[in-house]
């Protein structure tokens, strides 16, 4: 019961505290001069499309807390329910449609004006320390006793509340500053309404890779990573809303290769060819026109036409076409993504052709298709394009070099590269390693020495009991009295100069052993010894 | 402060009686910060600190509050000493056999020890891992220095478990041959602070670990990594750090004269270079060193190419460097020349092993360094009296001159040594030609404390007696074979150098009792070696056990006259032995017995005792709590019951099994001889 009601209470807290922060943002964005155009602008094409980003279940925030669970597993353990609760969440998603509105207005308008500035510095200090209290929030409720009921929605929840609210805090940090620059400035009214997506996504980035997670001390990092770098990182305008972001630098390091080869085509100096979504995901695009079975290949489709009737087997036929078609071939064909907004589509402004077919096939799968393809080794890695899989299962298990990011790594020079790149990441120690690693000696001997329970003496004892009743008696034989021998130089008592640390009567261990000796039985009184002996100084 | 009193109490008896009321205790006038300033004072290796603590409550306390070091035999009574000493930043635990997790659990968590330890060396313990580490490198936050060397067991879950020390500056990690790169790399990641580093000996490290700490620690002035299987690949960041001081890279076949042509290009701070024993280096790389370093002060060159024109030519830039090792290398003499001619800073020079040095080359180089102070000339065996005229006409400053084995040279020439070294403090004249009037001269170097005249056979009592009346300031005295030596002799030396703490008569066999009553005088006594005295028996050992307190390490073998009672007093007096060889005496059972008395002893060598019995050994083995090696005779291994050496051994003690015949002793010059035929044969 008690459970039940902090849970409630969390849950108001957290809603209240979206909605002051909504409330908050309201009258701050209002521009001194409202421009129509503008705002009309805003209307007609950016909101749209932001808000088809936003509905689609991987938003950027999403990407980030999925992100940070990986990193911080323990900390958040097992917070499965944060995938599923997030889209469940009106109050976060209106709470992100209305922010992204409010950015682009803010891009739009913002002139170098020393009171917006000041507005807009003094509201986001107010909102810096809002958040600040969120924290201390959650850090308090952490601490104190813990939530039974469903702590890992809660947690949920609280992130993408501060989350939201660090991202629009950055959003508009950046913006500020913007306004400042004048070649930024170029650049940000340059990009166009694209620009919050770059931005938001870079901060994702810098949010996921920088592993602070949710720290507060995040704000002042896209100064430097934000803003004027925008122009240099091409492929982070793709705003691909696509199911899975996991393995996105994968696919951009694998499509720098397919594309960026140096090829640098001016504008209209070739054919752009756009194929349709079916066309692109078809399985097979020869088919034959009378059985009409879909092959891969032309030249599969050819070898197929033979069963047809003799007029296929003509070598004629079964040439490969379009040899002798050489003046033509000269116009250069590239293509389009059909996918609107991404950057191999031809209405990006930054607009990348593809080189062939293939890669059109390769990029669209690998950029707006699911992961259909898991790996059947480590279960983890997945794959829209098969062959990726394929070159995946090549190497996997082979990677037996371990970063504590959980990187791994199939050369152990490369492992060290990311080592001295990155702060804080460090080799991992493999397991086998961590266990072994035993001092010299059989196991039994454990702790003889520290513990009074001395299992191996006990063991000594029971095992060579006729051994050691032989060496007594010979001891004995030999000195006619052994004690006459010991009882002087046992206990002396001007003697300090056993050594310079600390004093010890000089015979306590060998006591010990002879008490063993002599009493030559299995059950000794274990020894306590030290205490006594040590504080003898005292 | 007792004097002050007593003469403010003759001056008037009234003030006297008024002063006893007021204060009983004059010391209860001092505070304990000046206690703990006259505390400072005290030698760190003294009992005096012990003493003043026994002295009464107040003082005891006071010791325990000023105690910042402690180096405790066992760890059995960690628990009680530390609560004693709070105040701990330096915890030496290399006297301890045995050192496993829990000790170190008990430490770390020991609220007084974890904020204030600094510095912990673990270099001679074993059966610890990285559990124990892990626990030491968390709760000890402020641990500074870590000596884990010889931790030969240690793999990469050590190194990462020390990792965790954010704050370490120093970190020795010698022969810790099963850590690899990822465990050095843990080390590189998490202490970013280390300032020095030794990694000699690490076989598993390669360019990526050693590469990766040059990356990653960028404070490092220290870096060691001695023969490791390192190549050129990780000179580049090693050449980056911005602060390294010493670079050791003895015996690194790895790397040539690229990769040294690389470290010319950075290391501006650089003062140490060692690249003994690199065999890939050449003449072509030597330019490299005299071009880069411009700062450098120590070079060695041991054990690597030889010393020519070429290699002294690309040392002349070279305009700060003090001290030149070219041990072992071949040497001509216009090499040797043209060294003269260059590095005229240098103050050590070492041609200890070099093939090819003679009177020309030599009398050439000494007469360019007059400012030398170290000279090591250890088996430069053409060497004549025409070297030893230069070095001495030059070099009068010379501060230690070490000159074994340079048989050439005629006994003439040590006069001139008494006559013009005056400075000399540290005299190596082993295997020479020195006779009495030699010694004579050489007590004229009033200052000496190193004296060593192992294998002078013309040397007798005369000699040494001059010694005795001249050089109070010996502290060690080497008169290995030296068998015209006897009793009056030793008891001269004993006489006048009341510092003596290290002497070997060993096999000098006209040596008796007398000698070691002699002996017994020089209360700082700490090494006896008098191997093969036959003539010393129990009485003289007696006498030293009696007053040389600080004895530690006693050897007695083939000593046939000294049975049980000698090792009686021994037990009783000297607490400080930790080593002992009683091999080919007559000690028997309850000698050895008795010993066992002895807290410290760590090593023992027992062969051929005759009246050694399988039982009794036992018992004396058992009874020794801190044994760490003992020397035994193979046949002992079967008599011993199996589980008893497991038992030893997991208390940390380790065994050597020795096979060896009964040896008769010959007489010192049958034994010249034999060693001179032997060479021959070589």
């Amino acid at each position: 019961m008690k459970d039940l009601k902090t849970d409630l209470e969390d849950n108001s807290h957290a809603e209240a505290w979206a909605i002051s922060s909504a409330q908050n943002r309201f009258p701050k964005h209002a521009p001194p001069d409202p421009d129509p155009s503008s705002s009309s602008y805003t209307g007609d094409f950016a909101l749209p499309r932001n808000l088809q980003k936003w509905e689609d279940p991987s938003s950027i925030l999403n990407y980030d807390t999925l992100r940070t669970q990986q990193t911080y597993t323990e900390e958040f353990g097992g917070s499965s329910g944060t995938r599923s609760a997030h889209p469940q969440n009106p109050s976060v998603r209106d709470h992100g449609g209305l922010q992204m509105n409010d950015i682009i207005e803010i891009n739009k308008i913002l002139e170098w004006d020393p009171r917006t500035m000041l507005n807009n510095l003094s509201f986001l200090e107010q909102k810096i320390h809002q958040l600040q209290d969120m924290v201390h929030l959650i850090v308090g409720r952490r601490g104190g006793p813990a939530t039974m009921g469903r702590p890992d929605e809660l947690v949920a929840q609280q992130q993408q509340l501060v989350t939201a609210d660090l991202t629009s805090i950055i959003v508009q940090l950046i913006s500020t500053a913007g306004t400042l620059l004048p070649s930024v400035k170029n650049s940000l009214s340059a990009v166009g309404p694209s620009l919050p997506d770059q931005q938001l996504r870079q901060l994702g980035e810098i949010l996921s890779s920088s592993s602070l997670g949710m720290d507060a001390a995040l704000p002042p990092q896209p100064s430097d990573g934000g803003g004027p770098k925008v122009p240099d990182q091409p492929n982070q305008v793709d705003p691909c809303g696509h199911s899975s972001n996991e393995h996105v630098e994968d696919h951009e390091s694998k499509e720098e290769e397919d594309l960026d080869d140096g090829e640098n085509l001016p504008p209209g100096s070739y054919e752009i060819l756009q194929l349709e979504k079916e066309e692109i995901l078809a399985p097979h695009t020869h088919f034959c026109t009378i059985c009409g079975k879909g092959f891969k290949r032309d030249a599969n489709l050819r070898m197929h036409m033979r069963g047809h009737g003799d007029e296929y087997k003509t070598p004629e036929a079964l040439a490969k076409p379009h040899k002798d078609m050489s003046s033509e071939a000269v116009i250069i064909k590239r293509y389009s993504c059909p996918y609107l907004g991404c950057k191999r589509n031809k209405d990006h402004k930054k607009f990348q052709p593809l080189k062939t077919i293939l890669c059109v096939k390769n990029h669209y799968k690998r950029t707006h298709c699911d992961k259909r393809y898991t790996c059947s080794r480590c279960n983890t890695k997945k794959f829209s394009v098969m062959a990726d899989l394929k070159t995946h299962e090549k190497h996997c298990g082979k990677d037996k070099w371990l970063c504590s990011c959980g990187t791994t790594f199939s050369r152990k020079d490369k492992l060290f590269g990311h080592i001295a790149l990155f702060q804080g990441h460090t080799p991992a120690v493999p397991l086998d390693d961590t266990k072994g690693q035993v001092g010299a000696g059989p196991s039994w001997i454990g702790e003889t020495n520290e513990d009074a329970q001395k299992p191996g003496r006990a063991s000594f004892s029971l095992g060579s009991d006729g051994e050691m009743q032989n060496i007594m008696a010979s001891v004995k034989g030999s000195a006619d009295d052994p004690a006459s021998y010991f009882s002087p130089l046992t206990f002396d008592s001007d003697n300090f100069g056993g050594f310079p640390e600390f004093g010890r009567p000089p015979f306590e261990d060998s006591e010990g052993a002879f008490s063993f000796l002599i009493q030559g039985s299995r059950n000794y009184p274990p020894k306590r010894g030290g205490e006594s002996s040590s504080n003898n100084l005292s | 402060m007792k004097k002050q009193k007593l003469s403010s109490s003759s001056s008037s008896s009234s003030s006297f009686h008024s002063d006893r009321e007021n204060s009983n205790n004059p010391f209860d006038a001092l505070s304990d910060e000046i206690v703990f300033l006259i505390l400072d004072h005290l030698l760190p290796r003294s009992l005096d600190a012990k003493s003043f603590s026994l002295v009464c409550k107040s003082f005891y306390s006071i010791e325990s509050l000023h105690r910042r070091h402690l180096r405790p035999l066992r760890t059995r009574h960690l628990p009680s000493v530390l609560s004693r000493y709070p105040n701990l930043s330096r915890l030496d635990l290399s006297l301890c056999p045995r050192v496993s997790d829990s000790t170190l659990d008990l430490l770390s968590s020991f609220p007084s020890v974890s904020p204030s330890l600094r510095s912990i060396d673990l270099s001679r313990s074993r059966f610890f891992t990285s559990s124990g580490l892990s626990s030491l490198a968390l709760r000890c936050s402020n641990l500074v220095d870590v000596d884990v060397s010889n931790a030969t067991d240690m793999r990469d879950a050590g190194a990462a478990a020390l990792a965790q020390a954010k704050n370490l500056e120093r970190l020795r990690m010698t022969r810790c041959k099963m850590v690899t790169d990822i465990g050095i790399g843990c080390v590189a990641v998490g202490c970013r602070k280390l300032k020095e580093l030794v990694l000699k000996w690490c076989l598993g490290v390669g360019d990526l670990g050693v590469g990766l700490v040059a990356v990653k620690c960028k404070e490092l002035r220290t870096l060691d990594v001695s023969y490791l299987p390192i190549s050129n690949k990780c000179v580049p960041s090693i050449v980056k750090l911005p602060y390294l001081e010493d670079l050791f890279l003895e015996g690194c076949y790895g790397i040539d004269d690229d990769g040294l042509a690389v470290l010319k290009d950075g290391c501006n701070s650089l003062k140490t270079l060692d690249i003994s024993s690199c065999q890939s280096i050449s003449h072509v790389g030597i330019p490299s060193i005299g071009s880069g370093y411009a700062s450098l002060k120590h070079l060695n060159l041991s054990y690597g190419i030889p010393v020519t024109p070429t290699l002294a030519d690309g040392l002349k830039k070279l305009s700060m460097l003090q001290t030149l090792k070219l041990d072992g290398c071949m040497v001509t003499i216009s090499g040797l020349k043209a060294l003269g001619d260059c590095c005229a800073s240098l103050t050590e020079i070492s041609l200890s092993k070099c093939a090819g040095v003679t009177d020309e080359g030599l009398s050439f180089l000494v007469t360019k360094h007059g400012q030398l102070k170290k000279f090591d000339l250890t088996c430069c065996r053409k060497i004549t009296e025409v070297s030893i005229a230069h070095i001495t006409r030059s070099c009068t400053a010379l501060t230690s001159l070490r000159m074994e084995s340079c048989t050439l040279v005629p006994k003439e020439a040590f006069m001139l040594i008494g006559q013009r070294c005056a400075y000399l403090e540290e005299l190596d004249l082993t295997e020479n030609e020195i006779d009495d009037e030699g010694l004579e001269y050489i007590s004229r170097c009033t200052r000496i404390r190193v004296l060593k005249l192992g294998i002078c056979l013309d040397i007798t009592d005369k000699g040494l007696s001059c010694i005795g009346a001249s050089c109070p300031e010996l502290i060690e005295l080497d008169l290995y074979r030296s068998a015209g030596v006897t009793d009056t002799g030793i008891s001269s030396i004993a006489r006048g150098c009341p510092n003596l703490e290290m002497i070997n008569v060993a096999y000098c066999n006209g040596i008796t009792d007398t000698s070691l009553a002699a002996l017994s005088k020089c209360s700082s006594l700490n090494t006896l070696e008098c191997r093969g005295c036959p003539l010393v028996t129990s009485v003289g050992i007696s006498a030293v056990a009696v007053s040389c307190r600080q004895l530690t390490k006693l050897d007695i073998k083939k000593c046939g006259n000294i049975d049980d009672s000698g090792m009686i007093p021994l037990a009783r007096h000297s607490q400080n032995l930790r080593q002992i060889n009683l091999s080919y005496t007559s000690v028997t059972d309850v000698g050895l017995l008795s010993l066992a008395s002895v807290s410290c002893l760590q090593s023992m060598t027992i062969l051929h005792l005759k009246g050694l019995t399988a039982s009794g050994l036992a018992a004396a083995l058992l009874a020794c709590g801190g044994l760490t090696k003992v020397k035994l005779q193979t046949l002992f291994r079967s008599k011993l019951p199996h589980l008893l050496l497991n038992h030893l051994e997991a208390r940390g003690c380790t065994f050597h099994w020795r096979n060896k015949v009964f040896q008769v002793e010959v007489d010192a010059k049958c034994w010249k001889l034999q060693i001179e035929d032997d060479n021959t044969v070589e």
